[in-house]
């Protein structure tokens, strides 16, 4: 594969080890649920964080993948302290911010922004965009050389907005340059690290490519290390160089990209990449491996125990329920390559001997069409 | 759902406990002596004395607080005679007890609530229904235009004119009164029709604009989409499926209304010269009849909190998505 | 404004075995801001048992399309010309009283977000028997006994009991799976599925999209399947429609539009998706601007103002006259066939690796 011209899994581990800016250990976030009678009171938690490990490096980008309820949003709004986490620890250049007070995350915040998936509701419609980005600053109290105003119309540059849109208001402008004008507003305050949450998928597809390429402009020229948290695999392995995988709060596997997609280890990953429906351009078909998984996430109330993914695990074994399976590295596999799973899958993404299908409908009606098929067989 | 039931009578019992407390200490604790003001002028200091002790207005605030709630479970004893419960105490102006004056005043106020919501239920939601079914013909904005004028109007405007023209100008029919319905349900009727006739008019066009509103609003959801894609009759779609959602807003709006009216429809019972719950709350206040607003007041609030639980139970009934979490 | 060359309807295939033709088809819809021009000039055929994918962004009239294929559209509001002929039967003219015949039970829909679009009122079970009942004259009993059945088929486990629980207490991609045995409760012969995976998880959108599939083979139905996304109708199609701006853009089987597109939007799309196996270190190749206001559509091709390569067209053609879209095989743009070739090859599948 041409990738390995960039020789993907020597940065990762390069960069995790060189400079950390961001350090997340144990963190974890349950949402209380209330009830009983007759008085209410804390009858249970969502888990939707429980207890993982990140780190992001300096100018390093990271994605989070993982299907709804798998936390991952909730981890970028852990990450950027837009809610205060249950548990765990997030060290911001060395300093524990996980608890930290209004006025001592002031200095911190500038630097961690955020990114969100609707460039609808998270502008305010009836601010111009001059204000909306210029808004950061001012309430951080930062005057850049040549004022502020200067300063927006710059960022406007760089988005690929025209700077003399400066006073116009958010309905004036299409999905993909609203999204744009989000980019501006998180780059006013040149931060460090951006938490990007699904930046593209309310997007339309020939939009999707102008915003992650601008993305990408921006993380290369300015070097921002990118926490890019997104559903979509595809759009995860172009921007990042590190790949973390998510199922019910947990992270499951983490690894350098390559590694990641070409070499998974992890059930659920082999399970999220043969569910990626690919377009055939061409006619050397690749044979890809076949999963199809049963049912749909648990509820993250009353998660699994042991491995949480064990419920729709082809592999799964009474290890699985009574032992949690720790994030490590598995023989074999690369320096940050980490994979939580007892019985870890082939390094491979090909095509198997026999397709796994866990889903009772799907294999109903394909094993009758298989009958019938063997029968027409043998009848002729 | 019986929990949340118990839950919710909990709830108001607490809550009508906090109201009485609230509204006693408030109106106990204004530096007036209650036995001049239910004296009277010319008010000799023996008879203040006597009034104070039959009263208890010498004993402790809290003796005369427990005393007064207390009254409201078990009943109590005055002067003038046995108190039984509901006690409400006994008002400054009339003598009589405070419960026995809502008895009194009550049946109208519930006779004219009652046939007015059944009127203006009848007609606003049935030209609600029509306007949206025909929306954007003739009918729709005839209707639509009309409620809007109606809405603007007023009872004390439209009623005296009612009246003029039914009662004075033609002799049709007699000034409206209220004759039990025990007594002679004809005489009952006929005597609220015009009163009925005026509030209905007014709340039926808010009705109309209401039902017509929620019923486009359904009418665009995709779950009457989907029914009309399998082939489900217009009429069908209409009623079993639009219809169903539009109640949760509808239901919400005539309990807050039912609350209000049945707690006194003071406009129209001053309007039609009629003796109901709102003049009784206004006469009350008016004469400074401590026991006897304070009784109006909480048996409005009684009303109030009834009707919001008979209003969540109706959402459960309608709504398998609140009735099953 | 635009100018025609010939309608499309002329020259679009009329294949005997076409189960429903689509004829220059017109939807308009009149609102505050002035005239929506939603579907354009659209003609296609889909065939028995086959499934056609339509794909195209927001906007692009794929939806409306096939909305008005069962007369849902807004009748007040809409003008609907142009022919849709499905089995013989004109459908524009047809009263309401034969629609209401032939939804659900001829053409079945399946929506994208199940949640909104199956209502909270009534229990899945007697939202799958209705249309049963009605178009099959069943009794309570059987139309019960059938939509058990229906669900056990698309992989509700234990349906005897769920038959009777509410579309909330389904997960997502239970409900969608409620959706598909609503749909195909009376057997339709035509299933138009918009966006049915849109809202699903990657692995439940798998499971989904096989079902399908099987269930298709089983049950014989053409379908007509809406999406913006490639790599699903990659997937799922035999024929593709590629819409933009109200029109067909560009037409054929699956393999020949995705492995040897002929429209510059076509290949913006292609080039501007990463796939699983691209190279990362390459940046992605995006459509410039945006999509065309449908209230004020662009002169002539309506994607003129996007494409890279209206200068190999002579005479400003793109923005004057409207490319047509030739029968079979075709794309809709003025650039000659040796040019899209040489174009495809050149520039465009260097990219797509």
């Amino acid at each position: 594969m041409s990738d390995n011209l960039t020789l993907p899994a020597q940065q990762g581990s390069k960069d995790t080890a060189a400079e950390t800016l961001l350090k997340v250990e144990g963190l974890t976030k349950h949402f209380p649920i209330y009830g009983g009678f007759p008085i209410k009171r804390k009858v249970g938690a969502v888990q939707a964080v429980d207890g993982i490990d990140l780190t992001v490096g300096v100018g390093e980008s990271v994605g989070l993948v993982g299907e709804s309820g798998c936390g991952k949003s909730t981890t970028g709004r852990l990450i950027t302290r837009l809610m205060e986490p249950t548990d765990g620890k997030i060290t911001y250049k060395g300093q524990d911010i996980s608890h930290a007070s209004r006025k001592q995350l002031a200095p911190v915040r500038s630097e961690i922004q955020m990114i969100f998936q609707d460039p609808y509701s998270s502008l305010n419609p009836r601010q111009t965009v001059g204000t909306i980005i210029k808004s950061p600053m001012e309430v951080n109290g930062i005057k850049p050389e040549g004022g502020r105003e200067n300063k927006v119309r710059e960022l406007l540059e760089l988005v690929g907005l025209n700077p003399e849109h400066y006073n116009r208001f958010p309905h004036e402008f299409s999905g993909g340059q609203r999204q744009r004008i989000g980019v501006a507003r998180a780059l006013a305050l040149n931060p460090k690290l951006i938490v990007a949450d699904e930046p593209v998928s309310a997007l339309d597809v020939s939009i999707q490519a102008q915003v992650v390429n601008l993305l990408q402009k921006v993380q290369d020229e300015l070097g921002i290390a990118f926490l890019f948290i997104a559903h979509d695999l595809a759009i995860v392995r172009h921007f990042s160089k590190r790949v973390a995988v998510m199922y019910l709060g947990k992270i499951v596997e983490v690894a350098d990209r390559d590694s990641l997609y070409n070499r998974p280890r992890h059930p659920y990953t082999h399970a999220l990449l043969s569910a990626v429906p690919e377009v055939a351009i061409d006619d050397e078909i690749e044979v890809k491996e076949r999963i199809r998984l049963a049912g749909d996430v648990p509820s993250p109330i009353s998660p699994p125990s042991g491995c949480r993914f064990r419920t729709r695990c082809w592999k799964a074994q009474d290890k699985c329920a009574s032992e949690e399976p720790p994030l490590i590295q598995l023989s074999g596999n690369l320096d940050g390559h980490l994979t939580a799973c007892h019985f870890p899958e082939d390094p491979t993404t090909e095509a198997r001997g026999e397709d796994v299908v866990l889903d009772p409908a799907l294999k109903a009606l394909e094993d009758s069409a298989a009958d019938e098929a063997g029968a027409t067989v043998t009848k002729g | 759902m019986l929990q949340f039931l118990i839950r919710r009578l909990i709830g108001a019992v607490v809550i009508m406990f906090l109201i009485g407390a609230f509204t006693f200490f408030l109106f106990y604790t204004i530096p007036q002596d209650f036995a001049q003001l239910s004296c009277g002028k010319n008010c000799s200091p023996e008879n203040i004395a006597v009034i104070r002790e039959n009263l208890g207005l010498d004993k402790p605030i809290t003796t005369q607080f427990w005393e007064f709630m207390s009254g409201i479970v078990v009943g109590r004893d005055f002067a003038v005679g046995h108190c039984s419960a509901p006690c409400l105490g006994v008002s400054f102006n009339s003598g009589e007890f405070v419960w026995d004056s809502i008895v009194d005043s009550f049946p109208l106020t519930l006779s004219l609530t009652i046939g007015g919501l059944i009127i203006f239920l009848v007609f606003g939601l049935g030209t609600g229904l029509l306007a949206a079914w025909k929306r954007g013909t003739a009918v729709d904005k005839a209707v639509s235009g009309a409620s809007m004028v109606l809405s603007s109007f007023q009872i004390y405007f439209l009623g005296p004119i009612v009246v003029g023209i039914f009662v004075f100008s033609t002799g049709w029919m007699e000034s409206p009164k209220y004759v039990p319905f025990t007594e002679d349900p004809a005489g009952w009727f006929m005597g609220l029709l015009i009163p009925w006739a005026v509030m209905a008019t007014i709340f039926t066009a808010q009705y109309t604009r209401m039902a017509r509103s929620t019923m486009i609003e359904q009418l665009s959801e995709e779950h009457v989409r989907t029914a009309r894609a399998k082939g489900m009759k217009q009429r069908y779609v209409f009623f079993r499926y639009a219809w169903r959602g539009s109640l949760i807003p509808i239901v919400t709006i005539i309990g807050m209304d039912l609350s209000a009216l049945l707690s006194g429809a003071v406009v129209t019972e001053f309007t039609f010269d009629l003796a109901g719950l709102g003049r009784l709350a206004v006469e009350s206040s008016q004469g400074k009849d401590i026991p006897a607003t304070m009784g109006v007041m909480l048996f409005g609030a009684f009303f109030i909190l009834m009707l919001n639980i008979i209003v969540d139970i109706a959402y459960a009934y309608i709504d398998p998505r609140v009735r099953l979490s | 404004m635009t100018t025609l060359t010939k309608t499309e309807g002329e020259k679009a295939p009329t294949g005997p075995e076409a189960f429903l033709s689509v004829r220059d088809l017109r939807v308009r819809f009149s609102t505050e801001d002035g005239i929506v021009k939603a579907v354009d000039g659209l003609s296609f055929d889909v065939e028995r048992g086959k499934t056609l994918g339509i794909v195209g962004e927001s906007g692009s009239g794929k939806s409306v399309t096939n909305l008005t294929v069962l007369g849902l559209h807004n009748p007040k509001t809409t003008t609907v010309e142009g022919e849709i002929i499905l089995d013989g039967k004109e459908l524009v003219t047809a009263k309401e009283k034969e629609l209401e015949q032939l939804r659900g039970n001829k053409v079945a829909m399946i929506f994208q977000d199940p949640l909104t679009a199956l209502s909270p009122y009534y229990t899945v079970g007697r939202q799958i028997a209705e249309p049963f009942m009605k178009h099959t004259g069943a009794s309570k009993k059987e139309a019960r006994q059938r939509t058990i059945e229906m669900l056990a088929k698309v992989g509700i486990p234990h349906p005897q009991s769920r038959v009777d629980d509410y579309p909330h207490q389904f997960s997502g991609g239970m409900r969608q799976r409620a959706m598909i045995a609503m749909a195909l409760v009376c057997d339709p012969d035509l299933l138009i599925a918009d966006e049915p995976t849109t809202a699903l998880d990657v692995t439940v959108q798998a499971q989904i999209l096989d079902l399908l599939k099987d269930l298709q083979q089983e049950f014989g139905s053409a379908i007509i399947f809406i999406t913006h996304d490639l790599g699903v109708i990659s997937d799922m199609a035999d024929d593709l429609l590629v819409m933009y701006s109200g029109r067909a853009v560009e037409r054929g089987s699956v393999r020949e539009v995705l492995r040897n597109p002929q429209h510059p939007y076509t290949w913006g799309l292609l080039s501007s998706m990463p796939r699983l196996g691209g190279d990362t270190s390459q940046a992605l190749n995006p459509i410039p601007g945006s999509p065309p206001s449908l209230l004020n559509p662009p002169t002539g091709c309506p994607f003129h103002p996007r494409c890279a390569f209206t200068d190999e067209v002579t005479g400003n053609r793109c923005s004057g006259e409207r490319p047509p879209l030739a029968a079979g095989r075709a794309s809709a743009c003025h650039l000659t066939a040796e040019q899209k070739q040489t174009n495809f090859i050149d520039k465009i599948q260097p990219r797509l690796r």
